[in-house]
This record gives C-alpha cells, structure tokens and sequence, in this order.
C-alpha cells in the first residue's frame, strides 16, 4: 500500500541512510570510549583510536579492576541498586494495591493520590532535603541513599495502572473464597503482574546504579561512595584528593584508557539489561505517562 | 450514632488498604513535605547549631538579596535560555524523527534504529560526562579530529563561552531525543490504515498524506508534550551540566540548581541557598499548574 512514485522511491533511500547514521550516531561514542580502553596507553595518548582498538591490550581493565578504591566503590554500589530495588518495589507494590482500588470501593482514594502526586510538582528543594536527612540520621549511612526516594510517585502511577488491568473477575472470585486484601494481593494480584513487576524494578535499578548526587551530599567520607559518584568524583573534576586517592595511584588512574575503562565498566550493567528493559519500556511509558 | 457506625463500618471495610499505604505515606511526609515545610529558613537566618525552629525571622532579606547579587540576573538567564531551547528541540527533534521512522517499512530495520536510539537515556550524565569530556576534548577529542578533516580549527566545546551553551543543548537532544520519540510513535501507529488507503485511492501521494492524516493524527499528543515541557522552563538540568562544566564557562553555562548547589551546600549558605530554590520552585510550580489546567480544558488531558 506503499506510494511507488519514483520520488517517494529516492525519499525513502535517503531516509534509510540518513536514520542508519542518526542511528549510529547514538552509540559512536560510547563506542569510540570502548576501544580507546582496550587500546594501548601509547595509541590513546597519540589520539589516533577511532572505532576499533589499537594495539590490543586489556592492561586497562586489569589495573581498573586490581584498584581497591574502585572495587570497593563497585560493590557498594551494587548493594545500593539491590537494596534500594528491593526496598522501592516492597513499597511501591502495596501502595499500588491500595491505589487501583476503584474510588466506590475505596472512599479516601484519591486524596491520597493527590497527596502522592503534588510532590511531583513542587519540592522544598535540595538544602531543606538535606537538612531533614540529616535529621533523621541516615547521614552517612547506605540508607541514605535507599530510603528518601523509595515511594517514587511516577513509577506507583505506573504500578497502579498495571494493577487496573487485572480481571476484576479474578478479584472477586478471591473474594468469594473469603480472602482479605492481603492475600489477594499475594495470591492473585502478584503472580499476574510479573511483567509489571519487572518493569518497576529494571527502572529502579538502573535509577538507583545511575543515581551519584545523593551520595556526593549525604556521604562525607569517599570511602563510602557507591560506584556513580565514585566515578563522578574522578571523571571531568579531576578531584582526586576528595575521591581519597593516593598521589601515587593518580598516575594510573589518570591515564586516560584506564578513565576509559571505568567508564565503560561504570557502564556496562546498564547496556546488559538494556535489552530487557526495552522490552517493558515502551508499554510503560505509554501506560504510565500519557494518557489522553 | 448512625455516623460513627458508619464510620467504623468504613474502617472495617478499608484499614488494610490504609495500611498497605503506610510505608509510602510515612517516605512520603518525611522526605517530601517536611521539606517543604523547612524551605521557611529561606524567610531565616538559619544556623545549623540553633535549629530551624529558633533561628530569627529575617523576612525577605535573602529573596531581596537574590535580586541584588551580581551573578544572580547571569543565572537566571542562563537557566531560561538553555532550557528553552531544550524544550524546543526536545519536542521538535522527536516528532520529526518519529515521523521519519514512521516511512521505514522494514520492521527489523526499524527495531534496530530503535534500539539505538533509545540506549543514551539510560546512561547516567556521571559516563556520559566522562564519554563527552573525551570524546569532545580540544586536543585530539575524535570530534575535533573529524572536523579537523574538513579543515576546521577545533573548537573548546566544554570551555569555551561562545559553545558551550550549544554543547549543552545538543548533548542533551542527542541523548533523550529517542525516548521522547516513543510517544509519538504509539501515536503514529494507532492512525487507522484506512484513511491512507482512502487517501491513495484519491490519488493524494505520501506527502500530501502526512500533510492531512498523518501530522493531525498526532497533533493531540505533540500539544500536551509540548505544553508539560513549557512548565520544565526553569529545569535546565543539573544533573547534565555539573557533569560538564567547569570555571571557564560559569558565565554562560551556570544555572540556578548549580548556584544552589555551590552557594547553599558547599559554601555553607543554606539559608541563602534555599531562597533561590524556592523562588525556582515556585515559579516552576506555577508554571506546570498553569500547564496542566490549559491541557485540562482544552485536551481533557488528566495526570492519572
């Protein structure tokens, strides 16, 4: 059903190269920062990598990954994205229950709708956010970092909307067997929304594994850094004092395939569940943010 | 008597679903709207060693002081013109890509770009920063090498006041304009088919085709997305240009969320600091309130 005028013909070619290179033009520089890592330090400092490795060496990623500070910083980071993951989707999970209950079933349902959303629109900002972390003593402490953002209002719009496609059929049959709202959110609502589960939680991880300011503000002490703002601290800033590095490592780290490298590592997580994500995302963003 | 009964036949019927909220509720209220609560010190000389609470009302000296202080008119307008044109692009940029796409009839062709283009939103700026301060760097950076090419003198991108504006702008085009594409996509391929097959038979070709189907197809949606960028005026995105910017190009590139973070957290300020937060805040808040009561009359739009 395609028009076949000669014109839409050289269109139509035209389009396809100029969206393969827009294509490529997404990826080339995480491409171009990949293979100066695995190029040698010589090639890199002589700016003479482009797209393909030169000189072949993995000497980067062995000092990267015989590095204390990064290693350290890698593994609270992962404890961050799993803790806060686990944290958010308990939180987020019976909210969301509670939420998609029809306003009938459920007087009070949309005042706390609203109480969850205006927060979306207008925030005390980052002083007054800071102060009441401190307040209530998760300075410096992991929790800091897992606890003040776990009831994210878009991603419990997003879960609600997941909920509501659930048979109200299925709901009621719990009901005649005599089960209370608990066990209807374990038994029935639960097993049928894995895929909306799985939704949430790849947006919290790769939230939480991106996530470095809350860590530059509420962590004092570098040492406690997860790997976003460990990476932050030494990458662009050159601050390498603050990151409480040793003059004698800043040679190494500073060479720029080895930058490379921790980039790309810093990176990786994120581009393995890309593929996965992509398969929630779109449906996601379609149910969660606009409806008309 | 007849109230209370039904009051407690209320609680009967609901208090699990109370409940399931709790947790939220109390994140929520701690870490939302106390803060709210505590941007008063803005209205106070607030000292960490006396509390928020017996700190003296000084009224709006900081707010007067914001509009008196040299930097602060270079700030403001700083944030306006790189989120403005953000917001342009970032609404322009998708919807002409979208319909782009939307010509390709190779499915795995179009999978493929998809997955391409997609891939920089869900890089943090923290990697993004540390691709672009290589990948853009004076000396020997590939995009000045590539430029070099066609003969052209490499440009201090990060560094310099005349492009670092631009830098901003385009980087952050580059990164979202696919997600934000998504949207428009979903609109594009809920067009009934119908109306194209209709149109060829009378004898419209493809272009005068997006002109009457296809674009007033999407229309509804490109109003509402770009009326929710109108109230993001005064975002200009921290998270991006701390990740990118440096001395050089405060004059240019410093906004108000950087300001916040130099002047308020790490000078110490937070009194000061939490002043100017508030007035972006505010005028944010405005601005997307207003926003969503033009969608809500014109296009019956609703937040959920």
């Amino acid at each position: 059903m395609r028009y076949r005028s000669p014109s839409y013909k050289l269109f139509a070619i035209c389009n396809y190269i100029a969206l393969g290179i827009l294509g490529l033009l997404c990826i080339f520089p995480v491409v171009h920062v990949f293979a100066v890592s695995l190029s040698s330090r010589a090639a890199a400092t002589a700016n003479i990598v482009n797209f393909w490795p030169i000189g072949f060496t993995l000497d980067a990623y062995e000092q990267t990954l015989a590095n204390s500070h990064f290693l350290r910083a890698l593994s609270i980071g992962v404890m961050r994205t799993v803790l806060g993951t686990g944290i958010s989707i308990a939180v987020l999970l019976l909210a969301a229950y509670s939420l998609s209950k029809p306003d009938r079933k459920f007087g009070g349902r949309s005042a706390y709708a609203w109480y969850f959303v205006v927060p979306m629109l207008f925030s005390g900002g980052m002083i007054p956010s800071y102060l009441i972390v401190k307040e209530t003593g998760l300075l410096n402490t992991i929790w800091a970092l897992v606890i003040p953002g776990a009831a994210s209002a878009y991603l419990l719009i997003l879960m609600l909307n997941f909920f509501r496609t659930v048979p109200i059929e299925l709901e009621e049959a719990a009901l005649i067997d005599g089960a209370g709202h608990f066990t209807t959110l374990f038994r029935v609502y639960l097993p049928v929304s894995m895929a909306g589960i799985a939704t949430i939680s790849l947006f919290e991880m790769v939230a939480h594994w991106n996530s470095w300011f809350d860590g530059m503000i509420y962590l004092t002490n570098p040492k406690d850094y997860p790997l976003a703002t460990f990476l932050q601290s030494i990458i662009g800033k050159e601050n390498f004092q603050e990151a409480g590095i040793q003059a004698e490592d800043i040679a190494n780290i500073s060479s720029r395939t080895v930058k490379a490298s921790q980039i790309f590592i810093g990176a990786l997580p994120i581009l393995a569940v890309y593929p996965f994500l992509q398969k929630y995302f779109v449906k996601g963003i379609v149910l969660g943010s606009v409806k008309g | 008597m007849r109230e209370t009964s039904k009051f407690a036949s209320y609680c009967k019927r609901t208090w699990p679903l109370h409940l399931l909220l709790l947790p939220a509720f109390l994140i929520t209220l701690i870490y939302q709207y106390i803060p709210m609560l505590g941007a008063v010190i803005a209205f106070k000389d607030y000292k960490p060693w006396v509390g928020i609470l017996d700190s003296p009302w000084i009224g709006l000296e900081h707010f007067k002081y914001l509009f008196t202080f040299p930097d602060s008119k270079q700030v403001i307008q700083n944030t306006l013109i790189i989120a403005f044109f953000k917001q342009i692009l970032g609404v322009l940029v998708p919807v002409l890509f979208a319909l782009l796409l939307n010509e390709v009839a190779k499915t795995a062709f179009k999978k493929t770009i998809q997955t391409l283009v997609y891939m920089p939103h869900f890089l943090s700026w923290v990697i993004l920063g540390g691709i672009f301060v290589d990948v853009l760097a004076v000396q020997g950076g590939i995009v000045n090498r590539l430029l070099g090419l066609f003969g052209a003198e490499p440009i201090f991108f990060l560094g310099s006041n005349d492009w670092f504006r631009a830098t901003v702008v385009l980087t952050d085009v580059w990164k979202e304009f696919g997600f934000a594409a998504i949207v428009f996509l979903s609109a594009l391929a809920a067009v009934n088919p119908n109306l194209y097959e209709a149109a060829e038979m009378d004898g419209a070709n493809r272009w005068r085709q997006t002109i009457y189907i296809t674009i007033p197809a999407i229309m509804p949606i490109v109003v509402v997305v770009a009326t929710l960028a109108l109230g993001r005026i005064m975002n200009a995105g921290f998270d991006q240009i701390f990740n990118l910017y440096n001395p050089l190009v405060y004059e240019t590139g410093d906004i108000i969320d950087t300001f916040v973070y130099r002047i308020g957290l790490e000078g110490g300020q937070f009194s000061f600091g939490t002043a100017v937060g508030l007035f972006k805040s505010a005028i944010g808040f405005v601005l997307i309130i207003t926003c969503y009561r033009i969608l809500y009359k014109v296009a019956d739009y609703r937040i959920f």
